[in-house]
């Protein structure tokens, strides 16, 4: 057996992200020993991209505004199949959150009397993101860090992890990493074990999502026997940069939107108005003028088109395209030139006009940009308790992307950056107690250890095999086309039939060079999780016979009242079989089905 | 087909040399789409610490023909047609591999620093600031840490013996920032002047030429951070303020000393200055 560095924590929390981050926090300030792993530099995870802000029902610019109507919101937007628990439980917490962080040094934008100024945004009744200009992942990542690095949590950067190990009963009890900057192994013995790994984007070919977007956490549960829930729900942004192909699915904020820019196709026709669905008809205008008035005067006019929710609008493009009334680049435009002064435009968006001035030379206070839908985020991930987001396997917790339940089918802007503080809390509390409440040292079966030392370093032994780049870039381009944004049957068994393939390639691996730094075995020990994952989803997108949220069947294009009452729950047993059925949602108590349908009427 | 002459510093801590990889010219990319191009062709094994791709998380920071700049925001089309594309690693960090540098630098700078605190909140448990007031400190929280600011300061560029003493550019625009923070409460300055160097900073602006977040570090960060330590330091009248308040403060305690039984001794008077001690003769500021 090869050597390795051991460590001993009370909890080990993987990824450091938002949800990651303030679960850190939260563990350490009672007093646990805290490791927080991490495959990049601290303070580069993929939080540092969110653009937009954070929901929280503040109520500082629309006193209106309270968790009730968010709650709503959430629900409407998640087609009624979030857990209506999580998305209570966030709705009541955020805003105890977002001050929180003030309280640590983070520095919002602000109103006239000086609180925390609220943005629009798609799908939420009243101005309710906190934010920063458009880079508000940044300002909640870095205060998030400062505040870890004065409570002194041990990081662990630039440290990939492989896989989890359970003992003899069954609980979580060792995470197995390697040291990116040397390649050396390196194994935390844990009494509880925090999943905060975030997103899997990098499945497809066209993603906001930086490398690190792999899967990893949701591959990682689902061989420790974790269920994983609504796997077929991935979210498309509507507004990805196209052109040129160096950016391709680089995120344009939906602050745009927010902030008065509109949708217009090649024929330069508003086109939204003609796609507004029944469920939102009664709030969303349906004239250009009572849409116009609604930036100002919220309480007498109804909301603007695009500012659906995102699953709406990103099928509305995709169907303007396949009219044949795009862009030159495949895309629809995005105008705020025409809507809103230069000088506005800077100081609203000011990462928007940087990034579009630099990569695509457009100037956006002059001319719209051409955009298109790109893959963003998953809504399916590993299903929790509501309160402690605990998983099926005893000592493993799970928060912010990975995990699933809160945001149903589709997610609504602003609601990732709250989730990731309200459960990445309640992760770390309900982490922390297992840790306490544990008797006996955590163990694990050496044998197994040795076994994933053995797969991580087989492609250095094998001369003449696949290079890991290449099934990467076959396994995105396919999932891009046959598990992309709209799908159908036939396209999804044979995306089965390529991951077949996939897996195979993906067994005869080789790599070349030595183990310090080599993305090229980093890539090959990233692969097992990818292929995961989209395994994961293809299966979950060829169950769910309907339309809705997140997934979008060709053959299939009504929503199934039926299907809307269960999660289709993935999970593999003790022995290896694989498993997939439907289990009824969550039971909403009927004070809060009220509350939906009296705002439904 | 036009082609691009890529010369990449190959290497690990016991050295290395540059390695011309040629690949074919594609229209609109950016220094790091043709180094992700080499990896997936000739060279599978080229280390390069990136992340976002969009100029959002400063990862992959690096020299362009000599020049720090982040390879995700650094177009082929603003290079020179006509010459190698050099690329090499920071210089001012240890090599890891290839363009990898070892930053844990600065992440021990960041250790170092007292972290933020506020004032209590107002009475309905949230706190008050006005714009105007947090944009100073909204411009140095724009902070990707690329810490290109750092690669290029001449203090420690060539000179690791200053490491120990000296902050750099992206700490002290740190500190500036709790400075100028409406609700916190510390007092810094004398940090700023003894443990983080600002002194050895003459401002050559270096820094904030390279800043990809185009942070006015030397005359919003800098320069003041100088003014007050300095202003603390150096204020004559603080300065006999000082000696006043000290010696007022010897006679109190020893007044206490002399009267346990006499009830609490009078109070000695906030120091403002804190933790100051007399002004030695000045060091470079």
């Amino acid at each position: 057996m090869p050597d390795y560095e051991t460590h001993e924590f009370d909890v080990v929390i993987i990824g450091a992200g938002g949800a990651g981050l303030r679960a850190a926090i939260e563990a350490k300030e009672r007093g646990l020993r805290t490791a927080l792993v991490c495959k990049s530099l601290l303070g580069k995870a993929h939080t540092v991209m969110a653009e937009g802000g954070a929901a929280a029902a503040m109520g500082n610019v629309w006193p209106q505004d309270n968790w009730q109507v968010h709650f709503r919101d959430t629900m409407r937007g998640g087609k009624m199949l979030n857990n209506w628990r999580m998305a209570q439980i966030h709705a009541q917490e955020a805003p105890d959150r977002i001050y929180e962080l003030e309280r640590w040094g983070a520095l919002f934008d602000r109103t006239d009397d000086g609180r925390i100024l609220q943005r629009d945004f798609g799908g939420h009744r009243y101005a309710r993101l906190a934010h920063v200009g458009d880079r508000t992942g940044l300002e909640m990542i870095r205060t998030l860090q400062q505040r870890a690095v004065a409570l002194d949590v041990d990081v662990f950067m630039e440290c990939k992890v492989l896989r989890l190990l359970k003992d003899t009963d069954g609980r979580i009890a060792s995470v197995v990493a390697y040291w990116r900057a040397t390649g050396d192994f390196v194994v935390f013995r844990a009494k509880s074990v925090v999943l905060a790994t975030g997103s899997v984007g990098k499945v497809w070919l066209y993603t906001s999502n930086s490398w690190e977007s792999t899967g990893d956490g949701h591959a990682m549960a689902f061989w420790a026997g974790a269920d994983l829930i609504d796997m077929e729900f991935v979210q498309f942004h509507p507004t990805g940069m196209v052109w040129p192909l160096s950016v391709r699915g680089a995120l344009v904020t939906e602050s745009v939107r927010g902030d008065g820019g509109i949708l217009l196709n090649s024929e330069g026709k508003r086109f939204m108005f003609d796609y507004i669905p029944p469920m939102f008809a009664a709030e969303t205008a349906d004239n250009e003028g009572e849409a116009d008035r609604w930036y100002d005067d919220h309480l007498n006019n109804r909301r603007p088109p695009e500012l659906l929710p995102r699953d709406e609008v990103a099928r509305s493009i995709n169907s303007e395209v396949k009219a044949g009334r795009g862009g030159p680049h495949s895309g629809v435009f995005l105008d705020i030139a025409s809507r809103r002064s230069p000088e506005y435009i800077k100081r609203r968006l000011p990462s928007m006009y940087h990034q579009f001035k630099e990569l695509a030379g457009v100037d956006i206070t002059a001319e719209p940009m051409e955009i298109a839908p790109t893959c963003h985020y998953i809504m399916g991930g590993i299903r929790v308790d509501a309160d402690t987001e605990a998983t099926r396997v005893p000592g493993l917790f799970a928060a912010g992307e990975v995990a699933a339940g809160m945001h149903g089918a589709n997610r609504l802007g602003g609601n990732s950056l709250s989730d990731l503080l309200v459960f990445g809390r309640r992760a770390g509390m309900a982490a922390s107690d297992f840790a306490e409440g544990r008797t006996g040292e955590p163990t694990f079966d050496e044998a197994e250890l040795n076994g994933v030392f053995a797969e991580a370093e087989t492609p250095f032994a094998r001369g003449d095999g696949e290079s890991p780049y290449d099934v990467h870039q076959d396994l995105q381009r396919m999932m891009q086309d046959l598990v992309g944004i709209i799908r159908t049957e036939s396209e999804l068994v044979q995306a089965l039939d390529e991951l077949d393939k996939l897996d195979d390639r993906a067994k005869r691996l080789s790599v070349i060079g030595g183990r310090a730094y080599n993305p090229g075995w980093n890539l090959a020990t990233d692969l097992p999780s990818m292929l995961t994952v989209a395994r994961l989803v293809t299966k979950g997108a060829l169950d769910r016979r309907e339309s809705r949220g997140g997934q979008t069947r060709d053959d299939y294009p009504k929503a199934d009242p039926e299907l809307g009452k269960v999660d289709f729950v993935q999970r593999q047993s003790p022995t290896g079989e694989y498993l997939i059925a439907p289990e009824p949602l969550p039971a909403m108590p009927p004070e809060l089905g009220t509350l939906l349908e009296e705002e439904q009427s | 087909m036009a082609e691009v002459v890529m010369r990449v510093w190959r290497g690990d801590p016991d050295g290395g040399t540059f390695t011309d990889y040629t690949m074919p010219a594609v229209e609109g990319e950016v220094v790091l789409d043709v180094i992700h191009r080499i990896q997936a062709g000739p060279a599978p094994d080229l280390a390069c610490r990136w992340n976002c791709k969009a100029g959002k998380c400063g990862s992959c920071s690096a020299e362009v023909n000599g020049v720090p700049r982040l390879l995700c925001m650094t177009r082929m089309d603003s290079l020179p047609p006509d010459g190698p594309v050099v690329v090499a690693p920071m210089r001012t960090f240890p090599v890891i591999r290839d363009l990898v540098t070892d930053v844990s630098f600065n992440y021990e700078v960041a250790r170092r620093i007292p972290p933020f605190t506020p004032e209590p909140p107002g009475p309905d448990g949230t706190h008050r600031m006005m714009q105007i007031d947090i944009e100073r400190g909204q411009e140095f929280r724009k902070c990707i840490e690329c810490f290109m600011c750092q690669d290029v300061c001449h203090v420690i560029r060539d000179h690791e013996e200053n490491k120990t003493a000296f902050a750099g550019p992206r700490f002290f625009i740190r500190l500036m920032e709790l400075e100028s923070h409406p609700l916190d409460t510390l007092d810094r300055r004398e940090l700023i002047r003894e443990d983080m160097g600002v002194g050895y900073c003459n401002i050559t602006k270096c820094c904030t030429e390279v800043c990809p977040e185009l942070i006015r570090i030397t005359d919003n960060g800098i320069i003041p951070l100088k003014e007050r330590v300095v202003d603390a330091r150096y204020d004559p009248i603080a300065w006999l303020g000082r000696r006043i308040l000290k010696r007022t403060r010897a006679t109190a305690e020893e007044a206490a000393a002399l009267a346990p039984a006499q009830g609490p001794a009078a109070e000695a008077p906030d120091e403002a200055s804190g933790p100051l001690e007399d002004a030695e003769a000045p060091s470079a500021i």
